[in-house]
């Protein structure tokens, strides 16, 4: 969060100057002054504001107060852009772009590198086939890795070519203009002093809706008005939270919805990914039982309609787990489940290993991309970093959360194709879809150190190349 | 709050760090973002273990071998002058250097460098010999559970009988060079920058 907001008059206290604290003091006086007189008109302004966007949203109508809100902003960051640009040619700074790499990689084989350092030697006629230069490939891919590699990049957020107007993705960018920083700073007022009450306003009457309705609906006996009025109430309440991030969705492909009975599979990025998809569709969501608020909204979710939530200890039973989502998955009136396969938040710019657990539940998979721009705020919920409560004031302080939601044609598990191919079948369409890279490293290393199966796998092939296989090994 | 990563360093160190290992200036701004983020405790200097969240670089065979190449005798940390220091041995010999003044000392990044950086691969203690259980040791990381002790030893003795020119029974840095005088060290030890 930045504080400079409340720099100048924490300074003025800490250096215990008591002419800026003088002056701090009256500009304050002022302002609270000035505050009671407007109060009321404000509040009212606030209300209507708040109807306006909340109404027309639960409807799934627009009055297009967004739609002008972001070209606004897009003409403003452009003009930025330019700036920065023009500046940096002018001081013959050449920033170099750190989404492109660092340094050239091949992928030829460990083999062909061997068989490249030892050309010059005669080969050994008896015994293993073993150079002292061997070592030189090895070094070399460590050092690369170390200078740059696939992983460790993808557990933190995405950096920018060109600057944002947001303090936290001012990475490389420096002072470039009064204008600029001017900018920067009604930027800050606007999204820090209407932008977030206005927010967390509509955040807090979507969740309170979802609550209430949710309640109210499953009073009613088990009909086909009761699953109407559910989807209902929990579009609506996700409508609301989309406004309420000043989210703008743009969806492809619709006709591939998931349809009842089927499971949906995304990309995961950050916990709004569910207002994201929910927001065009109702889903039955899979999860853990939380306690507190979170638990609270679980509970009244699942009085409206089958959602799954498991216990801790009942996660660790595979089988108790995945034959619950069997059962779910078979019962053609439920809602399609809604999993996230990679299981933890990845920064947008990738797709790592899905784990297979969630294609072995047998049924139809809908794949489902989901790419954010990251122009406008960064999405990715960096969970070492930020709880959820500093995650969520930065959402609601970013400028909008602007994404694209491609639907997949659905896809079953084919002959003769385990669970594992058939999840990174998956994966692959995914990635080409979102223009993501694809990996095969697992998410969990975000936490977990790296299976020595892989280094045993290298040890392996280097060992064929010291010994034929025709001596006792 | 955002990174501040490049405004830690300062022009004058940059400078300094061009003269010693020849990196350019946008090089070694963008391999100080990367220090930075592998730095995970923010106190300036890198740990083993900050080394072994690299997944790629946990899974070589050498992997702690490359990483003990990093920290100098004895320390368990090494600050941002060490660590271009060590990966300016990956730096491509470039032509015009070889007409540079020959009292600026050899470049980090010669040829002689870049074997002796191989060489300490091998030779753990440090005494300038590679021993036949040194070589071992680094036969073993590499091969795994793969292949057995004496089908091992057999193949380090054949390799020091091959390099031993003075009869020690151990190979030595200039014995070691000249073995590898063929390869084409220049190439194979060099890392490419894209820009």
């Amino acid at each position: 969060m930045d504080w400079t907001l409340f720099f100048f008059l924490s300074a003025s206290f800490r250096r215990r100057n008591y002419e800026t604290l003088h002056v701090s003091e009256f500009v304050l006086k002022n302002v609270i002054a000035f505050m009671e007189d407007v109060w009321p008109m404000l509040r009212m302004a606030f209300v209507v504001l708040v109807l306006l966007i909340m109404l027309p949203a639960m409807f799934g109508l627009s009055l297009g107060i967004t739609e002008a809100y972001m070209k606004i902003l897009i003409k403003t960051l452009e003009w930025a852009t330019l700036k920065i640009q023009k500046n940096s040619e002018e001081k013959k700074t050449l920033k170099p772009s750190s989404s492109n790499g660092l340094i050239q990689r091949d992928d030829s084989s460990l083999e062909k590198e061997i068989v490249e350092l030892r050309r010059n030697r005669p080969r050994p006629v008896e015994g293993g086939d073993f150079a002292l230069s061997d070592v030189f490939y090895f070094s070399r891919r460590g050092v690369e890795s170390i200078m740059e590699d696939e992983v460790t990049h993808r557990f933190s957020s995405e950096e920018l070519a060109s600057w944002n107007l947001l303090t936290r993705t001012n990475n490389n960018f420096h002072y470039i203009s009064l204008r600029l920083t001017i900018l920067w700073g009604v930027g800050v007022c606007i999204r820090y002093g209407i932008l977030l009450p206005l927010r967390v306003t509509l955040a807090a009457i979507g969740i309170s809706w979802l609550v209430v309705g949710t309640t109210g609906v499953g009073f009613l006996p088990s009909c086909r008005l009761k699953d109407w009025l559910s989807e209902l109430v929990h579009v609506m309440c996700y409508r609301i939270c989309a406004r309420g991030l000043s989210a703008t969705i743009h969806y492809h492909n619709r006709e591939n919805k998931p349809k009842k009975g089927g499971i949906c599979v995304a990309n995961h990025t950050s916990p709004i990914d569910v207002v994201i998809l929910a927001n065009d569709g109702g889903y039955a969501m899979v999860g853990q039982v939380h306690g507190g608020l979170m638990g609270v909204i679980q509970r009244a979710m699942v009085r409206a309609c089958p959602h799954i939530w498991f216990e801790r200890a009942e996660m660790k039973d595979r089988h108790l787990v995945t034959k619950r989502l069997r059962d779910h998955v078979n019962d053609k009136n439920k809602l399609p489940i809604l999993i996230f396969p990679e299981g933890t938040c990845i920064n947008n710019t990738s797709v790592m290993m899905f784990k297979k657990g969630s294609f072995e539940i047998g049924g139809t998979i809908y794949p489902v991309a989901i790419k954010y721009d990251p122009q406008f705020g960064d999405a990715f919920w960096n969970s070492g970093k930020y709880n959820m409560v500093s995650y969520l004031l930065r959402m609601m302080t970013s400028w909008a959360i602007v994404c694209n939601v491609w639907y997949l044609p659905p896809m079953t598990q084919q002959e003769g194709e385990d669970a594992v191919q058939f999840a990174n079948r998956v994966k692959s369409a995914i990635a080409h879809q979102g223009g993501l890279v694809d990996l095969s490293w697992d998410g969990g290393l975000k936490r977990a150190k790296v299976k020595d199966t892989f280094r045993q796998e290298q040890q392996k092939i280097y060992s064929h190349m010291l010994v034929r296989d025709d001596s006792s090994d | 709050m955002g990174s501040r990563a490049s405004s830690l360093l300062r022009e004058e160190d940059i400078e300094e760090i061009k003269k010693e290992t020849g990196f350019s200036h946008s090089q070694i701004t963008r391999l100080y973002s990367r220090f930075h983020s592998l730095d995970k405790g923010e106190n300036g200097a890198l740990s083993r273990e900050d080394f072994q969240r690299i997944p790629e670089l946990a899974i070589n065979p050498l992997g702690d071998r490359i990483i003990n190449a990093f920290f100098p005798e004895g320390e368990d940390q090494v600050n941002f002058r060490g660590f271009m220091r060590t990966l300016a041995h990956f730096r491509p010999v470039e032509d015009n250097e070889k007409n540079k003044d020959p009292n600026s000392g050899e470049p980090l990044n010669s040829r002689n460098n870049k074997l002796l950086f191989a060489f300490r691969l091998y030779d753990l203690d440090r005494d300038d010999k590679i021993s036949r259980d040194e070589l071992l040791q680094v036969l073993r990381m590499m091969v795994g559970v793969n292949i057995s002790d004496e089908q091992l030893g057999s193949i380090a003795d054949r390799t020091i009988q091959e390099a031993d020119t003075n009869g020690d029974m151990s190979i030595s840095f200039s014995e070691f060079i000249k073995v590898l005088e063929k390869v084409d060290v220049e190439q194979k030890m060099s890392i490419r920058f894209l820009h």
